[in-house]
């Protein structure tokens, strides 16, 4: 017997093993990978702050036509230093909560309604087209003969923002239930009232998110205007206020607390959405 | 008169519908009269088109007749019952459910078993159609088989006197297609439930059933029924058996004249089928 017969089979040439490249791919993504979108936004963000900042100190325009970032940041710490803030934050933070709070409510119920019954539909198309097309903000001014300058019109403007992409996605979530899984509800007697539930509501549940993330936008947008042409308090109004007073520094510290606010409750609703996608596998 | 010898009896059954696009009335099968003996695996073959789907629906109670009659036991079919289960072509789950999850909806559906009762036995349906492991999967982490698996252990639970199933096994590959008949006789042997199978694949009708049926092309009626006499239990190699290729010579024979319209009968003038 010789040596070789009972020797195992081993790779005798280099070339027998698959090349480094192809092995990588199944290997976890390395940690460079896995924080990529983190570094490369941060540095994007840095480098356009630095960019703006350093044309804000060429000194080319004045602070108030283009105050640089530093100087925005400044004078957003100090809006805090006083109470005032709160009562514009409190007022425009109540007037989102009320207003959109209602839309989600009354949104949610019509937009099922108008889905899961073809007459309601018929009924109410009409009215939802119409406003749907119209900019809900047109209505302010007759909004503010109605309710004042207050509150309520406000909370108007902003109900009517949010309510109709509510509306028309929550419909289209229960008009895309998929006809196969209806059959097959059917098929074991599902009365209709356990469709609706166990299979219409949970596969509308990814389009009626996808309405109140487009309504969030509608909402910042109806606080804003609405307190931009008249209003006491609010950060629309404050915005507004020092914008014509030319203190750029101050409007853009009020800008940029709106577009917090818009893109943490964006985040918020995001989160929420990912969580009831659990069953779809990933694509990465 | 019930005639105790038949689980479902359909004499004279006409399905007509409007398509509502075209504004015309459908007729899908027309004159079925067909008996499933109980306890019998019984299959339909014939030409695609030929209603035999519509066929099913009806015996599901998801469409009414036009004419004649459908009863199972003796009682006239008019709307699904839990005495009835279906085994769906597309396995039609519920994405956000897990596979436990689906397998008792049919009974949720039903609203005949307490929850508990339903995760309980719907582990043991798991455990029958080979899916042990998988209860928190979600479908679409599953292969197709995987997925037909799940539908028939949804039918499975409800225990329905009669199962029912429509094309289950055409959107898999050959080989999934193969190991799922022989799995679906290993259950049918250990269940003995009534069953009526819909397929336009002729091998897995002979090598599945007692009893093997051809339709017409549309309207859909009974061409010919063919006993296939063939021992049981069987397993693949069954399909290489000369009386097998017998079976399955004949009634490729009987459907090939369903598909083309032989000439004479074109120039006599007379309709279609």
């Amino acid at each position: 017997m010789s040596i070789q017969s009972w020797e195992p089979a081993a790779p005798t040439t280099t070339l027998d093993r698959p090349p480094a490249q192809e092995r990588r791919s199944v290997v976890r993504p390395s940690r460079v990978k896995q924080f990529e979108p983190i570094v490369l936004g941060t540095l994007s963000v840095v480098i356009a702050l630095t960019a703006w900042q350093l044309v804000a100190n060429a000194g080319i325009y004045s602070i108030l036509f283009l105050p640089g970032p530093w100087a925005v940041a400044q004078a957003f710490v100090k809006l805090f230093e006083t109470s005032d803030i709160w009562l514009d934050i409190g007022t425009s933070g109540a007037e989102l909560g009320i207003g959109y709070g209602m839309a989600i409510v009354i949104g949610l119920v019509i937009g099922l309604l108008m889905g899961w019954y073809t007459r309601f539909q018929y009924t109410l198309d009409p009215f939802v087209n119409f406003f749907y097309s119209t900019p809900r903000i047109v209505l302010i001014p007759l909004f503010i003969i109605w309710f004042g300058i207050d509150m309520p019109s406000k909370i108007a403007v902003i109900f009517l923002g949010a309510l109709f992409p509510i509306i028309i996605n929550t419909m289209a979530g229960v008009r895309n239930t998929e006809a196969a899984l209806l059959r097959v509800a059917r098929s074991f007697g599902a009365s209709d009232a356990l469709i609706f539930r166990r299979v219409v509501l949970p596969g509308s549940v990814p389009f009626i998110l996808t309405g109140f993330r487009l309504g969030i936008g509608h909402a910042l947008t109806g606080v804003v205007v609405a307190e931009l042409i008249a209003a006491r308090h609010g950060v629309g109004q404050l915005i507004a206020i020092a914008g014509q007073t030319f203190q750029t520094p101050k409007m853009l510290a009020g800008v940029l607390l709106i577009a917090g606010t818009g893109m943490l409750l964006t985040t918020i609703l995001q989160r929420i959405e990912n969580r009831f996608q659990a069953w779809r596998p990933q694509i990465r | 008169m019930y005639d105790r010898s038949s689980k479902l009896a359909a004499k004279g059954v006409l399905i007509e519908y409007w398509l509502h696009r075209s504004k015309t009335l459908f007729t899908a099968v027309k004159g079925v009269d067909l008996t499933v003996r109980p306890g019998e695996f019984l299959a339909i073959v014939g030409p695609s088109g030929c209603g035999k789907t519509t066929f099913l629906n009806a015996v599901d109670g998801l469409i009414p007749i036009s004419e004649g009659s459908l009863t199972l036991d003796g009682r006239e079919i008019t709307k699904p019952g839990p005495d009835r289960a279906m085994v769906f072509q597309q396995p039609g789950l519920l994405p956000w459910r897990t596979v436990l999850g689906n397998v008792t909806f049919g009974v949720e559906a039903q609203g005949t078993m307490t929850k508990r009762e339903a995760t309980e036995r719907a582990t043991q349906q798991i455990e029958l159609v080979g899916l042990k492991g998988f209860e928190d999967a979600y479908p679409l982490e599953l292969s197709g088989g995987m997925q037909q698996r799940v539908n028939l252990a949804r039918a499975l639970l409800t225990d329905p006197e009669m199962l029912l199933l429509d094309e289950p096994f055409a959107a898999l590959d050959a080989q999934t297609r193969e190991m799922m008949q022989l799995e679906l006789l290993k259950i049918w042997s250990q269940t003995r439930k009534t069953a009526l199978f819909i397929t336009h694949d002729i091998k897995e009708a002979i090598y599945l059933s007692d009893r093997v049926i051809v339709f017409t092309r549309r309207p859909g009626r009974v061409k010919n029924v063919l006993e296939i006499k063939l021992s049981r239990p069987r397993d693949l190699r069954v399909k290489r058996d000369p009386q097998f290729l017998t079976y399955e010579d004949e009634i490729w024979e009987s459907i090939q004249e369903e598909l083309a319209v032989p000439a004479e009968r074109l120039i006599a003038g007379m309709p279609a089928a």
